[in-house]
């Protein structure tokens, strides 16, 4: 009798996914049993598939061969640490996602919420798909299954013409990044024909066609991420989605990104030129920093957690590039330490955004608006979900002692590791890039204060704010279930850097465990105690100790009372809740300082205009550089091939005839 | 760890939460001097103090939990970052757990939180105060932890501890990279403490202010602890200084014979830095508000050229 393989169950949890996803469907009739049942049957798949995927972790490479697929093609699955670790992610990061869900989905009618729960589980089944994937067939299958269920979630409300449009940019822009990955593939099975990625890895292809496999994965891969200049979809599919599904597509799709990207560069390709790091590093921080700048001007609160998604991943794609510079030279141990970063920030910031996600899912739910201007003051109405959300917000404004600080300190060492490469310039420019690095860092602490000032602090700005209520039980149950990551991701480190040590070692053949640990669990010492070490857990504990501490002093020194009265406010009589900075107020400094990066528009009414009307807008202008001219290209193409189509057959015939003879000539021609 | 270095931290600890006001008392006396005025006398701060704990705290009606806590981990964050910079001994048993980047870390913890206070009570100045706050904050992170990178590649560690006593052994030469570094850093210092030319700390004019338009809805126990934490924070920025570029008298490891000397060298050095603090503000104008982020770019290009030149020297 075999005993049960990590592969085996996780290949069962993905059949009882997609089991669940058609349960949903039948009981169309009784929505009441899909919210109460089958989302949280799927939470409890998804902590299956973690448990699983966190016994591969460490365990043996695990194959398997399904019979399925074209012939001579079977579908070929593996599970190695790199792909437990996205794996265990997926499934950690949905079992939120899912409890959460039951919770939201409540008030939706049967027929739209059975085939929500039918996409819904497919998307996650396919995710988990994507990861298992051993050969460029199932590979593909399992990313077109990704990108086609997410878009039919991301138009769920496909009544209202923005919605479909959203999505339909969304497809789009999945599309075109999937031919650049079908190419990609094509290119590295080298004229074998066969597609398995064993074959791959053992192909060797000259420096021009494996850096044009490199350039064709990271397009294909980043238009999936949101990468500049592919992040147009994001801004605006994010919006469009429920909650739910936007935490789905930002904490975990994206992965699947990153996720391609290391699996073609470090296991299929193997990372040959140093430059491939120096432009994944350079395109990273670029995406970054637009990322950030523009969600700092961002009036809508998803819009605004969907560029901050962007920013993250131009984090991790920089990880990424500093990882392929630092293995070209021969610098393993450095390369396991951004490497550790990168996975690191990637599982942060799948527990985080899934998190904010979730949170404005909440805002939505109980105030019925999206936009921040509209907000305001419901840390008095939904006590929980704000202090969930506050948790959420700390961690991604990278503030110690949570995770996303974690993270960024990890990569941050990297970054000052680097005067040792033999390379004269890039030693030097690496530590400068950093700047990029923490630049964006510390305005992501500027949006967050904006994402949740706004929503959750001051006076409500809309009477009907006071009718707002707090987060039934699914959803503060999903919602903690993040949050609680946020916070043990945050405190201890060491641990998860002993697991994330299985996928380094077996990508860059280094682990950082070792030197990780020396000083015990409590302190986090990636290269050596002398050179930096951090301990979450003791900073957390003299803090606390500190607040406790001035708590009790001025408590017993000096017994003082405490009333509540008006606002001060500099002695203002009249203080509405209109005063307070809006969403694009707060922005504004921003908006200023940055000011040649953004396209602005402003409508400004003359003096004696009776009725005044005020219009701003902040727009991308990749928008009217890039997009436009291709969108206007394309038409002009097309009207030209259509002037082509007359509707005579005898002209069709003369194509057809005029095509065989150049065909004809151009033979003889070669011949 | 030993019972010697968990004394040291002790006496650190203690010297700074008690000894904060004291040094913002002598900066505002050194200021009075320079001004022609005669001062209140260096012990204004714990009058003030004294006054405000004695006080009946009034909350507005619209303040959450959030608001009460803030002062309170502002506090605290500030005691901590104060106590973790080994300026009079090198042997910090709880420095290992905070490196620089650490450092700048909980610095931003607090900055966020008294942000988001000053955004509770919803009022026109709260936010507008969050708003520059934040702003200030975002230009000066970068070139704080410029600065400190400067320092890690001189010393290969972005830990204090060893950055001090690396910097401590070099000679007294002049680095061309520290110097940079240097000036950077008192930009950084003065932006960060609510100085001039950025901020006022004497203002009331409301569309001047920054800092204290965060804080007018804090009243009696609560402003004591941010005024506190005020103090601890520019002391903590004036440790930072002196470890980093003039390091020399400290006491290294657990010496306590070098003690007296250390100490006698600590409160020199920060009445020489009082007292230039004090010199800068009077000698400069405060700048309109969107001129701070040239000047803080000045700083943040001016830590960037420390570190270049610190490459280009190879010293």
């Amino acid at each position: 009798m075999q005993s049960v393989l990590p592969i085996d169950l996780v290949s069962i949890a993905i059949l009882c996914w997609l089991a669940l996803g058609f349960l949903g469907l039948a009981l169309q009739r009784k929505p009441q049993l899909i919210t109460a049942f089958v989302f949280p049957a799927g939470a409890a798949v998804a902590l299956l598939l973690a448990a699983a995927a966190l016994g591969a972790l460490s365990g043996p490479d695990s194959v398997a061969v399904l019979p399925l697929g074209l012939p001579d093609l079977p579908f070929h699955l593996r599970l190695d640490p790199l792909s437990a670790f996205f794996l265990l992610l997926l499934g950690a990061v949905s079992l939120g996602i899912s409890f959460y869900s039951a919770g939201y989905f409540r008030t939706m009618e049967g027929g739209t919420l059975g085939l929500l729960c039918l996409e819904y589980h497919v998307f996650l089944a396919s995710m988990a798909l994507v990861f298992l994937a051993d050969d460029a067939y199932l590979f593909m299958v399992a990313w077109e299954t990704m990108a086609l269920s997410s878009y039919f979630l991301v138009t769920t409300d496909h009544k209202v013409p923005e919605i479909r449009r959203a999505g339909f940019l969304y497809l789009l822009v999945a599309h075109v990044g999937a031919i650049a990955i079908l190419m990609c593939f094509g290119v590295m099975q080298g004229g074998h024909g066969d597609y398995s990625f064993a074959t791959m890895r053992h192909a060797h292809l000259t420096p021009f066609w494996a850096s044009a496999t490199f350039l064709l994965a990271l397009f294909g891969f980043g238009a999936k991420a949101g990468v500049l200049p592919l992040h147009i979809w994001l801004p605006e599919a994010h919006p469009a989605a429920p909650s739910p599904v936007s935490a789905l597509m930002s904490g975990v799709m994206l992965k699947t990104a990153i996720y391609g990207i290391l699996r073609v560069s470090f296991d299929l390709l193997g990372v040959q030129l140093w430059w491939w790091g120096t432009v994944a590093l350079a395109l990273g921080l670029a995406t970054a920093l637009f990322g950030v700048m523009f969600a700092a001007v961002q009036a809508d609160m998803k819009r605004l957690l969907a560029y901050s998604s962007i920013e993250n991943i131009g984090i991790i794609l920089a990880g990424i590039g500093l990882t392929i510079t630092f293995h070209t030279f021969g610098k393993d141990a450095i390369a396991a330490l951004s490497l550790t970063a990168t996975l690191y920030h990637a599982l942060n910031h799948a527990f985080m955004k899934g998190l904010l996600f979730l949170g404005t899912g909440s805002v939505f739910h109980a105030t019925g608006e999206r936009s921040l201007g509209k907000l305001g003051g419901l840390i008095h109405r939904m006590p929980i979900v704000s202090i969930l959300v506050l948790v959420g917000t700390l961690a991604i404004a990278g503030l110690p002692p949570l995770n996303g600080f974690v993270s960024e300190w990890l990569l941050l060492q990297a970054f000052l590791l680097s005067p040792g490469l033999p390379h004269p310039y890039l030693n030097m420019l690496i530590p400068v890039a950093a700047a990029a690095l923490i630049l964006a860092a510390a305005l992501a602490a500027y949006v967050m204060v904006k994402f949740y000032g706004v929503i959750f602090l001051g006076q409500p700005r809309e009477e009907k704010l006071h009718e707002a209520h707090d987060a039934g039980l699914w959803e503060r149950l999903g919602l903690t279930w993040l949050a609680l990551g946020c916070v043990l991701l945050g405190l201890f480190p060491v641990f998860v850097i002993l697991h994330i040590d299985f996928v380094t070692q077996g990508l860059i053949g280094q682990r950082l465990g070792t030197s990780a640990a020396r000083t015990g669990w409590l302190l986090l010492t990636p290269i050596h105690p002398e050179r930096a070490s951090y301990g979450p857990l003791i900073l957390f504990l003299i803090i606390i100790t500190g607040v406790v501490f001035t708590l009790f002093a001025v408590k017993k020194l000096f017994h003082v009372r405490l009333r509540r009265g008006p606002a001060w406010d500099c002695g203002f009589p009249e203080q509405t809740s209109r005063m307070q900075d809006s969403a694009d107020g707060f922005g504004q400094p921003i908006r200023q300082i940055f000011e040649i990066f953004f396209g602005i528009v402003r409508e400004v009414p003359s003096p004696f205009d009776k009725h005044p009307h005020y219009h701003g807008e902040t727009r991308d202008r990749l928008w009217d550089v890039l997009y436009l001219p291709i969108a206007r290209a394309a038409e002009k193409i097309s009207v030209l091939i259509g002037k082509l189509q007359h509707g005579r057959i005898h002209l069709y015939l003369m194509y057809s005839f005029l095509t065989l003879l150049a065909l004809l000539a151009l033979l003889a021609f070669i011949r | 760890m030993n019972l010697s270095a968990i004394l040291y931290q002790l006496l650190q600890d203690t010297l700074v939460v008690l000894a904060a006001p004291l040094l913002l008392g002598w900066v505002n006396q050194c200021r009075a001097w320079l001004q022609n005025r005669s001062g209140a006398g260096v012990l204004q701060p714990y009058r003030v103090l004294v006054k405000l704990f004695r006080k009946d705290a009034v909350l507005a009606h619209n303040a959450s939990y959030l608001f009460r806590f803030a002062p309170y981990l502002r506090f605290a964050c500030m005691w901590l970052a104060a106590a973790l910079v080994p300026v009079l001994a090198t042997d910090l048993p709880l420095s290992p757990a905070v490196d620089v980047i650490a450092l700048v870390g909980i610095f931003a913890l607090a900055r966020v939180f008294i942000s988001l206070a000053a955004m509770d009570v919803g009022t026109a100045f709260g936010s507008l105060g969050a708003r520059r706050e934040m702003l200030v904050g975002f230009l000066a992170e970068p070139a704080l932890l410029m600065v400190f990178f400067t320092a890690s590649t001189i010393s290969q560690s972005t830990s204090l501890i060893t950055i001090v006593e690396t910097l401590a052994h070099k000679q007294f030469l002049l680095y061309p990279s520290l110097a940079f570094a240097a000036v950077a850093f008192v930009m950084v210092l003065l932006a960060e403490n609510a100085r001039i030319p950025v901020d006022n700390p004497s203002t009331h004019l409301e569309l001047t202010m920054i800092h204290e338009a965060m804080i007018l809805e804090y009243s009696a126990r609560h402003l004591a602890l941010i005024e506190w934490g005020g103090a601890l924070k520019l002391l903590a920025y004036f440790s930072i200084g002196i470890a980093l570029f003039i390091p020399w008298g400290i006491a290294e490891g657990g010496d306590w014979g070098g003690l007296p000397l250390a100490v006698a060298a600590l409160l020199a050095k920060l009445a020489a830095c009082g007292f230039g603090l004090a010199l800068l503000e009077t000698i400069s104008a405060k700048l309109r508000l969107f001129r701070v982020p040239e000047f803080m770019g000045t700083a943040f290009l001016l830590a960037v050229l420390g570190m270049l030149t610190h490459f280009l020297l190879g010293s």
